[in-house]
């Protein structure tokens, strides 16, 4: 927007619905997080009271602790979603890649087979895919997990990714050739930078899913050194009593990582590095 | 340095072909343009001399080597781009010096070559910075930079200059050309500017729909043009066509006749604007613009129904709507067959 367009009511008015729209979406973690630290009976009392020395517990939090896999569910939780996001990442940008750049017979026909896993939710096939893993003895292991949010992740990254890669210039690449890069180089050298808003973009997306997702772990890797976090939540619900102490303490700790992953992408999400790069 | 032989070449793309048998001699240290309307493959040419398209047929050489098969690293070839093209995320030295880092040259040896081109160039002190710190000449002189540290045996050029503004191209024009003159490297210039390609080539090579119309000096294709496509590109203002009659050795423009190869039929009679006079038995043509640039003055005219413009260095005082009287000089004509557009 140019400077003489914006007139104090309009930015007021934007600011406004910004906040607004932000309160409405913090407003759950934030009775997440301050439940979390009261007694029992008192978040049933006030549940949006803010703790204060009568209510203030951390009985959640202890019961969490103390059950001893808690660590471990954590520990499985951050491998599947970075190993996830890892080869989501490599494979989807490669593919991309290939698709933008080359020519070849079939390719239009290929990108479409790739965005054809938007469309179609994997769920779907959740019977298959357990009869597959049974078969390949990968139930109740991590790379169960990885290999389905890897492949419920490509689609919708080679599509956003090859139409980022599409934009990088030809210029640029064929001056690397010309440069003596080899292919390889030019997409993880030149490409890769230039497509990293691109990249935390799909990672943010992918990310969230992946760890909040208890339909896979609960259906593939029940084991209990298998337990995601989500699912390793699950056990203070219960069908008569739920431990509502433990549920609020062990969301509250699932919430730090996530947010840690989200600032890291979302300082290359702002990063506008192709500035400067070609006219 | 070496010269560039470039051999029936052909490219199509699918059942389309582009490029139909195009052959170029370019001499060693010779500054050739290839020059034609946007479409005609002058850039294609360019990027399958450097490797980056594939080559259908013929064979294009560098040197005494076929390069045909090599990839762009290996011909020996440096390329600036209209985009500059320059690693975004690299200073200006180590934008310069990367191809030679990517060739394991030592470090001492790309210090000296980066530190001699921005010598050259005006660029010491932006070394250290980062492209996007810089001003469009400043990128173009980089990318210029990034050819010149490589010391190739061919500079090729993809219309390097669109990207600035009018000032600042005939200034990097300048520079262009003064660095060929100093180096003295094969170069091939792929511009659609007849003007950048007049000023700075040996030779230029006319192109059009993926053919050669014409290959020559800059003015000899001015003044000796091979057919109308050729003489029409060339030259600001145009050529002036006007069509007359072709028979017993004299061509007939209204009610003059001027003398014409032998021959029968119709046929179009060339004038440069340059070359039309004021004369009282002159064609009578109704000022239609006047335009004054201060050292010359074009006037765009109307005659039968055809559009002339004339260019006078005297000043003139027209205004439109009135007839003027103007003569060809008869030293200065040119005779197209109307048909197919060939010189007579």
């Amino acid at each position: 927007m140019s400077k003489a367009r914006r007139n104090p009511v309009n930015m007021v008015a934007a600011h406004a619905i910004l906040i607004t729209y932000t309160l409405i979406a913090l407003f759950p973690v934030f009775v997440i997080l301050i439940n979390s630290f009261k007694s029992r009976k008192m978040i049933f009392r006030e549940p949006l009271a803010l703790p204060n020395a009568d209510s203030f517990s951390l009985i959640g939090y202890q019961t969490v602790l103390k059950q001893g896999d808690f660590f471990l569910y954590f520990q499985n939780s951050m491998i599947v979603t970075v190993v996830s996001l890892f080869l989501v990442l490599l494979f989807g940008a490669m593919a991309a890649f290939a698709l933008a750049e080359y020519r070849f017979k079939g390719n239009t026909l290929m990108g479409l087979y790739l965005a054809l896993g938007i469309m179609i939710p994997i769920r779907i096939g959740t019977v298959a895919i357990l009869d597959m893993m049974v078969q390949t003895g990968l139930v109740n292991t991590l790379w169960a997990l990885i290999l389905v949010y890897t492949a419920q992740g490509l689609p919708l990254a080679v599509f956003i990714l090859s139409e980022f890669m599409r934009q990088v210039s030809d210029d640029l690449k064929n001056a690397g050739r010309i440069d003596g890069l080899n292919e390889y180089t030019i997409f993880f050298r030149l490409v890769l930078p230039l497509v990293r808003p691109a990249m935390a973009t799909v990672a943010v997306f992918n990310m969230i899913p992946i760890w909040n997702d208890l339909w896979f772990p609960l259906i593939l890797a029940p084991a209990e050194e298998t337990k995601t976090l989500t699912l390793g939540s699950q056990v203070f619900i219960g069908q008569f009593v739920t431990d509502w102490n433990a549920v609020l303490s062990a969301l509250s700790l699932a919430i730090l990582p996530v947010m840690i992953l989200y600032v890291i992408f979302s300082r290359q999400l702002i990063r506008g590095i192709t500035s400067g790069a070609v006219k | 340095m070496a010269n560039v032989k470039i051999q029936e070449i052909r490219k199509s793309y699918g059942d389309v072909e582009v490029l139909h048998g195009l052959n170029i001699d370019i001499e060693d240290g010779e500054f050739v343009a290839l020059v034609g309307p946007s479409g005609c493959g002058k850039s294609t040419l360019l990027r399958m001399i450097a490797g980056l398209e594939p080559i259908n047929g013929g064979t294009i050489a560098i040197g005494d080597r076929v390069v045909n098969n090599l990839p762009p690293s290996e011909r020996d070839i440096a390329m600036v781009f209209q985009t500059y093209a320059l690693y975004p995320h690299k200073s200006v030295a180590q934008n310069m010096g990367f191809a030679l880092k990517v060739a394991k040259a030592s470090k001492e040896d790309i210090d000296r070559r980066v530190k001699k081109a921005a010598e050259i160039l005006n660029l010491t002190e932006y070394l250290d910075r980062k492209p996007r710190h810089l001003s469009g000449g400043q990128r173009q002189r980089v990318a210029m930079g990034r050819a010149i540290v490589r010391d190739p045996q061919v500079f090729l050029f993809d219309e390097p200059l669109s990207n600035l503004d009018a000032k600042l191209r005939i200034q990097m024009r300048t520079e262009i050309k003064e660095l060929h003159q100093r180096l003295k490297t094969t170069t091939v210039f792929v511009t659609h500017d007849q003007i950048e390609a007049m000023t700075l080539a040996d030779r230029i090579v006319v192109m059009q729909d993926g053919i050669i119309e014409q290959i020559g000096t800059p003015l000899d294709l001015y003044d000796n043009p091979a057919n109308e496509f050729v003489a029409t590109f060339i030259g600001a203002p145009s050529m002036n066509l006007l069509s007359g009659e072709l028979s017993g050795g004299k061509v007939k423009v209204g009610d003059q006749l001027f003398s014409g190869p032998s021959g029968l039929g119709k046929v179009n009679l060339g004038v440069r604007p340059e070359h039309l006079i004021l004369s009282d038995d002159g064609f009578p043509m109704e000022v239609k613009v006047v335009e004054p640039t201060g050292s010359e003055t074009m006037v765009f005219l109307r005659f039968e129904g055809q559009d002339v413009t004339a260019v006078f260095r005297e000043r003139h005082a027209f205004v439109s709507g009135q007839t003027i009287h103007l003569m060809p000089d008869k030293d200065h004509l040119h005779i197209f067959d109307a048909e197919t557009g060939a010189r007579l």
